[in-house]
């Protein structure tokens, strides 16, 4: 007992340490995306600038409540807070307000608050409690269902908002479920079918069959099993034909305009020069501004409140989504792949204290938590370095909102918390 | 295992990709920086001076003088006190607002003219301002300063470019000028040079900290070239004055080299009009006098019958066609009497017995009508014969375009078998019915400079050199057409008759009266009939008058053609101005004092207000 007392209190400072680096790092960044001309108070409520520092100041907040709400509270609590997350999501097809197309945010005032960044903890915490309840086991189809409905349906939910985006983290969830022993067929079964959907956009239908036909007609010599003609083959083929063609339905007639030219893009489709030039003046306007920032700060970078490119706005978004051009502008490859490292080396922390953990609750939580982070931090610096297409979503801490702020202060502390307890756990 | 490690692999995998294509993009690649793209940077144009233009004997005639633009850069714009701006440019707040909000529409990052052309005490009451307005900033180039108070119509004018020029050609941004006529319309290139740039580093309050990467993109301007051009400026400006208060062109070549020594047309104005500020008022005034129509360059585009000069010509072709015998006699009745009705063609020389060079001398109707007569039906049908008569007269420049050094000109006209052909669709034609060519009335049409050019290859006996405004010197390329000669269809034997004939003009001819002591012209007088409408019926106007010469006889320096509009008989006045002209160029100065006299008194205002007057009228007094 008395050891246990001792560990109480044992938070990770490593993590800690880097988050603090992280938020002050994007602090500053966002300063110097937003100050323009004005060299007002830091703490100028009117400017993204210092909303942002207000937005910090309450989440360190948070960061204290979180640590001082008993450990178990999180486990005994996941399905309700997984509840209330639903709720506040129905709630925004009432009172939602519209902000760029996406049905997705509260207004309080001036300020606004976006639910799907809360409601990624909300998933992470239910689907860890439901992966670690002693019944479930998710190598049974009937609970493999069910952990894929839970984070189906609050994204399904957003996706309906019209904010695709925060939809697509939620495939990060995935690497959770296979984790904890989602049978190998459903991550083959899953990149089977990305690749014939790949298929489908690019060659067409007939194209995607064959491509089909040939994989599942050879599987048994790839896992060198023995070769039967089973029907199940036969099943699979004309599925994936079936696939094909809604892929194809869903590219030409669901997607919009700007995504399919987005994805056009970033799979070589569009070869005619006159419509290249043409998007890389529209849709790939954001990415050639961002690519230009960035490239412009050199080894070192330009220096902090020096980047030109930043200074004149020329990246749309700048302060958001696109964060990271002003890293690579100001502070060059110096301190953009500081920050790479510094995401690297927090995930890998995370993760390695994941595994550490000897409550499954705990354990599956941190692998959740470092999915969410990486899904964000592929997509986000991917698509402004040009290696990703177009997705609107924020860096983790470094992108001006409060909302993404908080969810990501919650998500990383409810972990810190977790562990703090881990001695704890018997 | 691989569950275990998969996600690790992947942030290691993502993490390394990202860091490797951040130091391609930062690193590796150094292209990607666009100075013309990068708002820390403004690029400021270096205007070179614009070349001089020097006359033939090396007189100054447009020389610069510095003028101060306010630009602005409108992104740039900062609140400030408007009211003091406006104040000192003398423009109103209205003003003020629609010309940002142009400048914006063209532009927000690139400068745009926001006043043009300050006057001297306007910059320098901003100059020691110009700090408290952001986004403005003074740009120094230069306008015209004209030297001379003749020869608008040669020299031209600069203005600002307009915005098709900036669309079409990318040298030239908004406000920059551009020649637009004349020499500095023709000359552009040459005489602008290349402007430079200079690109400034501004911190983030938008303030100059010095040079980009210590010059490495600036470029110099390249000066203008100073041009020396053929015009004689003495005989320029004593042309003009010769055509006060008439209207009309005179074009006279160095037979040559085709050099063009003066080229007037009147009425005109003075260059210094079209400079500066009071550019465009002055431009539109000028423009808008459609009676005076001083921006019309009567020497290249007046199209008018050239009348009797023309028949120097149908006796070369007559010669050269071999139907012509210059020793051959001919019987003038007074008209030249043709057809089954007995159509007549009067003739005024007074009848008689008539050579060639008798009949150009006095300038015999009868003696060319029936010379263009054999012409034609020398050939089985009359479009043969008309198109060798129209071959030979396309020779000698006429019916196209000269291929000048000026950026105006009209072809004339000069009638083909074809045209007539078409004319006349039953083919019921032929050479009584357009006899009128003979004596260069009828459809043939000419400008004054190529009359000019054809009396000059008379005086070359049979080439010319292309007429042009550009001497050459060590300072530029003259293009080599100019250079060569172009040889008519007409052998150099065939024009010794013509040339006896013009030189008899001025000893027993039409133009007894206007020789020049010491000066053997020779010269052929003009009287084109011409029509106008007035309230929709053809009147008969007073005639033209036309005189074309070359000087001296022996060896030719000077080709001149003078049209004066209803100056009635070619000797009249054409002719008197030819003289005094080829004294004035040859001599230097002019001893026929009473001649002159009478010439620059002379007006024909009341001539030109004829028309005008809604009263019947007398011509021909």
């Amino acid at each position: 007992m008395r050891l246990a007392r001792e560990h109480k209190n044992k938070f990770d400072f490593l993590s800690i340490g880097i988050y603090l680096v992280l938020i002050g790092f994007g602090w500053l960044n966002i300063y110097a995306a937003t100050v323009g001309g004005n060299v007002g108070s830091i703490f100028d409520l009117s400017q993204p600038y210092g909303k942002q520092l207000l937005f910090i100041g309450l989440s360190l907040l948070m960061a204290f409540v979180i640590f001082a709400i008993d450990a178990k509270f999180y486990e005994r609590f996941a399905s309700i807070i997984y509840l209330a997350g639903l709720v506040l999501l129905l709630g925004l097809f009432v009172i939602g307000k519209e902000i760029n197309g996406a049905t997705s945010w509260y207004a309080i005032g001036s300020f606004t608050l976006q639910p799907s960044e809360f409601v990624k903890v909300a998933v992470c915490l239910a689907l860890a409690k439901y992966l670690s309840d002693m019944q479930t086991s998710i190598a049974r189809p009937l609970d493999q269902l069910n952990s894929i409905l839970l984070v189906l349906i609050p994204s399904f939910l957003i996706l309906l908002q019209n904010d695709a985006g925060s939809t697509l983290v939620f495939l990060s969830f995935f690497f959770v479920m296979f984790r904890e022993g989602l049978p190998n067929l459903h991550l083959y079964i899953l990149v089977f079918i990305a690749c014939l959907a790949l298929f489908a956009i690019k060659f067409g239908i007939v194209y995607a069959i064959g491509f089909s036909t040939a994989i599942l007609l050879l599987q048994p010599f790839i896992s060198k099993g023995k070769y039967k003609l089973k029907l199940w083959r036969f099943l699979a083929i004309i599925g994936s034909g079936v696939v094909a063609v809604l892929v194809r339905y869903f590219y030409a007639n669901i997607l919009q305009p700007h995504q399919r030219d987005r994805l056009d893009l970033w799979l070589g489709f569009e070869d005619d020069p006159e419509k290249l030039a043409s998007l890389r003046r529209t849709v790939l306007y954001n990415l050639n501004e961002s690519q230009k920032a960035i490239s412009s700060g050199g080894f070192t970078g330009k220096g902090f409140l020096e980047g030109t490119r930043t200074i004149g706005n020329f990246v749309p978004e700048q302060h958001t989504d696109y964060i990271f051009s002003t890293v690579g502008e100001e502070w060059g490859f110096l301190g953009s792949s500081l920050v790479v490292i510094l995401f690297m080396g927090l995930m890998l922390r995370v993760l390695y204290l994941a595994n550490l953990q000897k409550n499954p609750f705990s354990r599956i939580y941190g692998m959740g938590v470092v999915a969410v982070f990486f899904t964000h931090f592929t997509i986000n610096i991917g698509m402004v370095i040009g290696l990703f297409p177009t997705v609107g979503i924020p860096l983790p801490f470094f992108s001006y909102g409060g909302s993404s702020l908080w969810g990501f202060t919650i998500l990383l502390f409810i972990f810190l918390k977790l562990d703090s307890n881990r001695l704890n756990e018997w | 295992m691989i569950r275990k490690y998969l996600l690790g692999g992947l942030i290691l995998a993502v993490g390394l990709i990202y860091i490797v294509k951040l130091f391609m993009l930062q690193v590796v690649t150094t292209e990607g920086y666009d100075i013309e793209n990068d708002n820390a940077v403004r690029k400021e144009f270096i205007y070179p001076k614009r070349g001089y233009i020097f006359d033939r004997n090396g007189t100054l005639l447009v020389a610069n003088e510095a003028s101060y633009d306010v630009m602005v850069i409108p992104r740039e714009v900062k609140p400030m006190d408007t009211l003091e701006f406006c104040n000192i440019l003398k423009i109103d707040l209205g003003k003020f607002e629609s010309t940002l909000e142009k400048a914006r529409r063209y532009s927000p990052r690139l400068p745009s003219v926001f006043v043009p052309q300050l006057a001297k005490e306007e910059y320098a009451m901003l100059a020691e301002k110009m700090h408290k307005f952001q986004g403005f900033y003074i740009q120094k180039r230069d306008i015209r300063d004209y030297k001379t108070d003749y020869g608008a119509n040669v020299l031209g004018f600069i203005a600002e470019v307009n915005n098709n020029t900036i669309e079409n050609d990318p040298y030239y941004n908004l406000g920059d000028l551009i020649g637009k006529q004349g020499i500095e319309k023709s000359y552009e290139e040459l005489l602008r040079g290349k402007k430079g740039v200079r690109y400034i580093q501004k911190d983030r309050f938008n303030r100059n900290i010095g040079s980009v990467n210590n010059g490495l993109y600036d470029t110099m301007p390249v000066p203008g070239k100073d041009l020396t051009i053929t015009l004689d400026i003495d005989l320029q400006a004593y042309g003009e004055q010769l055509m006060t208060k008439k209207r009309g062109g005179i074009v006279a070549i160095d037979p040559k080299t085709g050099e063009i020594l003066a080229l007037v047309s009147a009425p005109s104005y003075k260059p210094q009009l079209l400079v500066g500020r009071q550019r465009s008022t002055n431009y539109n005034i000028l423009n808008s006098d459609t009676i005076n129509r001083p921006l019309f360059d009567r020497g290249l585009l007046q199209m008018v019958p050239p009348g009797s000069p023309f028949k120097t010509l149908t006796g070369l072709v007559g010669l050269q066609e071999g139907v012509c015998d210059p020793n051959q006699i001919y019987f003038c009745s007074g008209a030249y009497v043709y057809g089954r009705n007995n159509r007549r063609m009067v003739c005024h020389c007074g009848g008689g017995a008539r050579d060639l060079k008798l009949a150009i001398s006095k300038s015999c109707n009868s003696y060319f009508a029936n010379l263009y007569r054999k012409i034609i039906e020398k050939y089985p049908t009359a479009t043969e014969g008309m198109n060798a008569w129209s071959k030979h007269l396309k020779s000698f420049g006429l019916g196209d375009f000269l291929g000048y050094d000026l950026p105006i000109g009209k072809k004339g006209m000069i009638p083909t078998g074809d045209y007539y052909n078409k004319q006349y669709p039953d083919f019921r034609w032929g050479a009584t019915t357009t006899l009128s060519n003979s004596i260069g009335q009828g459809e043939v049409l000419t400008t004054p400079i190529q009359m000019a050019n054809w009396v000059a290859a008379i005086a070359n006996r049979g080439y010319y050199i292309k007429p042009h405004m550009l001497k050459p010197s060590n300072n530029y390329e003259i293009d080599s057409s100019y250079e060569n000669r172009i040889y008519t269809t007409v052998s150099p034997e065939y024009f010794d008759p013509i040339i006896e004939g013009m030189a008899e003009v001025f000893i027993s001819g039409t133009a007894y009266f206007l020789n020049v002591p010491g000066i053997n012209i020779c010269g052929k007088t003009g009287t084109a009939e011409n029509f106008t409408k007035i309230n929709g019926k053809r009147v008969q106007l007073t005639d033209h008058s036309i005189f074309m010469a070359f000087a001296p006889k022996e060896d030719p320096k000077i080709a001149i053609a003078v049209f004066v509009e209803n100056g009635y008989f070619g000797a009249r006045w054409a002719g008197r101005i030819s003289s005094l002209m080829i004294e004035k160029y040859l001599k230097g100065e002019v001893s026929l004092k009473a001649m002159e006299a009478l010439v620059l008194e002379k007006s024909l205002e009341d001539e030109y207000l004829k028309p005008f007057s809604g009263k019947s009228f007398y011509i021909n007094q």
